[in-house]
């Protein structure tokens, strides 16, 4: 920090206070709701509410339902965030080369960044729709095995990650190909002269160049799958076959506004808000630098 | 050594390397095009076409028909409206309260400075779904459900704009101010006159970014909106997929998924330069 120049009394706070207010409003107060509501038990309309302690919390403990829709989410995320930076990282890597074209191939990909996750969803949907769909017809000619998301939960696990995943690529490398533009040429070079050449100079040199970056999009997919695919999940699976695709952030909302138990749903947020505290702090104390560099 | 030389010595092996390297691209090209092409290809079909065995992969002639129909069956119009709205509203607040929380934090020394700096910052680890029900009963009481209040506001604050403005409000030299402070200008003209003209290229990077962040939300404006005349267009697209006794219109259903996404993608292709500027400057 520098500067401070200008000398005002009350100048300052007129210019902070709308971002403020909104900050207090809309994100601290209700997060501080959620924190009291999640040793409350409430009645279906609100009106009354009884202090529980951590009951609701050990309800969730020992909750089979609870405990899938967090292995649910965490292969969701896993899925999403391993396929995305695998693909991602490939056509950064390719599209990196001193080639003719960048600009194209770059756009080409880029675009998807604007699609939104439940618009991705429905394509997807229809993709491997049982009875219409591409996919499902393609493999039929190859194989006799019923290739059905509506009966079997991988398949739907699959077809929300594939949604998700299109979704983000154009974000992850966005962030590959200027990660991979800072890497310095006489690094390469020095590397080349030691006779490193395609897949070794970028499996050793390269990569582990790249580790802030990629570090970097791990956190930040983890963040999108957790906590921005709920439209995918809400428009195309609905939780379903049975909870296969229900993820943690789907069933809060289910707990909340359809089965109107504010409480477990509100011990539902105070969770999914410490991990995403543990993954924006690891985010923040691990990009700077220590990886690498 | 230096490169060109090393270009010459590497020269006779890598003949082979760029059309390999331009057929991979070119094929995850098509890959990740292939459910946008499918998705235009049975938006042009009619119902019949677009589920039959095997389907085909080329445009047929119910374009206008099929987009017409969706348009008017789900009030397209209005729910491309919405979103404009939304999205409008939702990036230029962001941007107009981030310019001026960060003009406050670099350019005024003031009690509860930090406090304000770090409440902004915490923003980060609140995304809207961990605090959907509380937020939801603010605006109930705000009585601002189904309202373009209720859509915006909630979403306008900005922990990753305002850093992007404070990083850049610190390369601005302190002769910039002094000058201006010698012609007798106060902080507010400074703002307007020096800092914002030289802002262009963050304002309009910030913008594409939240532009689309804006057109894409889609359990917000679910929760709070309940009229028709109110809802959003990812939102409302949702609506057209058929359920298990409906006509298979998947052809529609294509049409209304092809008119949702192509504004914010022709937003990142047009203004490319400031999209990718923006995305990788605001996480920084």
């Amino acid at each position: 920090m520098k500067k401070s120049i200008f000398k005002n009394r009350w100048l300052p706070y007129l210019l902070i206070s709308p971002q403020i207010v909104i900050v207090l409003v809309f994100f601290f107060w209700p997060s501080f709701e959620s924190l009291r509501l999640s040793v409350f038990k409430v009645s279906p309309f609100g009106d009354r509410q009884i202090f529980v302690g951590m009951e609701n919390f050990f309800q969730l403990l020992i909750s089979p339902e609870y405990h899938r829709s967090v292995f649910h989410s965490f292969v969701f995320s896993g899925g999403v965030t391993f396929l995305g930076l695998a693909v991602s990282l490939f056509i950064a890597a390719l599209a990196n080369q001193k080639i003719r074209g960048l600009r194209f191939y770059r756009t080409a990909v880029l675009w998807t960044y604007g699609i939104a996750p439940p618009v991705s969803g429905i394509i997807w949907l229809f993709i491997f729709h049982p009875s219409y769909g591409f996919l499902p017809y393609l493999l039929s000619m190859v194989t006799s095995y019923e290739f059905n998301w509506l009966l079997k939960g991988w398949i739907a696990i699959l077809l929300v990650i594939f949604a998700a995943t299109w979704a983000h690529l154009g974000y992850n490398v966005a962030f590959f190909l200027a990660g991979l533009q800072t890497i310095p040429k006489s690094v390469m070079d020095a590397a080349k002269v030691d006779g490193a050449s395609g897949f070794s100079l970028f499996r050793w040199v390269t990569f582990p160049l790249l580790s802030p970056v990629t570090f970097f999009l791990f956190i930040m997919n983890m963040v999108f799958s957790f906590f921005e695919t709920f439209g995918i999940i809400h428009a195309v699976t609905q939780g379903g076959p049975g909870d296969a695709t229900t993820i943690m952030v789907y069933k809060t909302y289910l707990d909340g506004f359809v089965h109107m138990r504010m409480g477990l749903s509100a011990a539902q947020s105070v969770i999914l808000m410490a991990l995403v505290i543990s993954l924006t702090v690891l985010q923040f104390r691990y990009t700077e630098r220590k990886v690498s560099y | 050594m230096n490169s060109a030389a090393l270009e010459q010595i590497k020269k006779p092996q890598r003949d082979w390397k760029k059309p390999v390297i331009h057929l991979l691209l070119i094929l995850s090209v098509f890959l990740i095009g292939f459910p946008l092409y499918y998705g235009f290809v049975i938006s042009t079909q009619s119902m019949e076409e677009s589920i039959q065995k095997p389907q085909k992969l080329l445009p047929s002639g119910y374009l206008l028909e099929n987009y017409k129909k969706v348009w008017n069956r789900i009030h397209m119009g209005r729910l491309l409206i919405n979103s404009s709205i939304v999205a409008l509203v939702v990036s230029l607040g962001k941007i107009a309260i981030s310019i001026l929380s960060a003009f406050a934090i670099v350019y005024f020394n003031f009690r509860g400075k930090q406090l304000a700096f770090w409440a902004i910052f915490i923003t980060l680890m609140l995304p809207v779904p961990v605090r959907i029900i509380s937020t939801y009963q603010v605006v109930t009481s705000l009585g601002w459900v189904d309202t373009y209040a209720g859509l915006t506001i909630p979403l306008i604050a900005s922990a990753t704009a305002t850093f992007l403005f404070r990083q850049f409000y610190l390369t601005i030299p302190d002769e910039l101010v002094d000058a201006a402070k010698i012609d007798g200008s106060g902080p507010l003209r400074f703002l307007w006159s020096i800092l914002l003209p030289n802002s262009g290229a963050n304002i309009a990077a910030l913008f594409v970014v939240m532009f689309i962040y804006g057109w894409n939300q889609y359990l917000w404006p679910l929760m709070i909106t309940n009229s028709e005349k109110m809802k959003v267009v990812v939102v409302g697209i949702a609506s057209t997929v058929p359920a298990g006794t409906q006509l298979p219109e998947w052809n529609l259903v294509m049409a209304a998924a092809m008119m949702a996404l192509l504004p914010p993608v022709l937003v990142i292709i047009l203004m490319q330069r400031w999209f990718v500027h923006g995305l990788i400057e605001s996480e920084k």
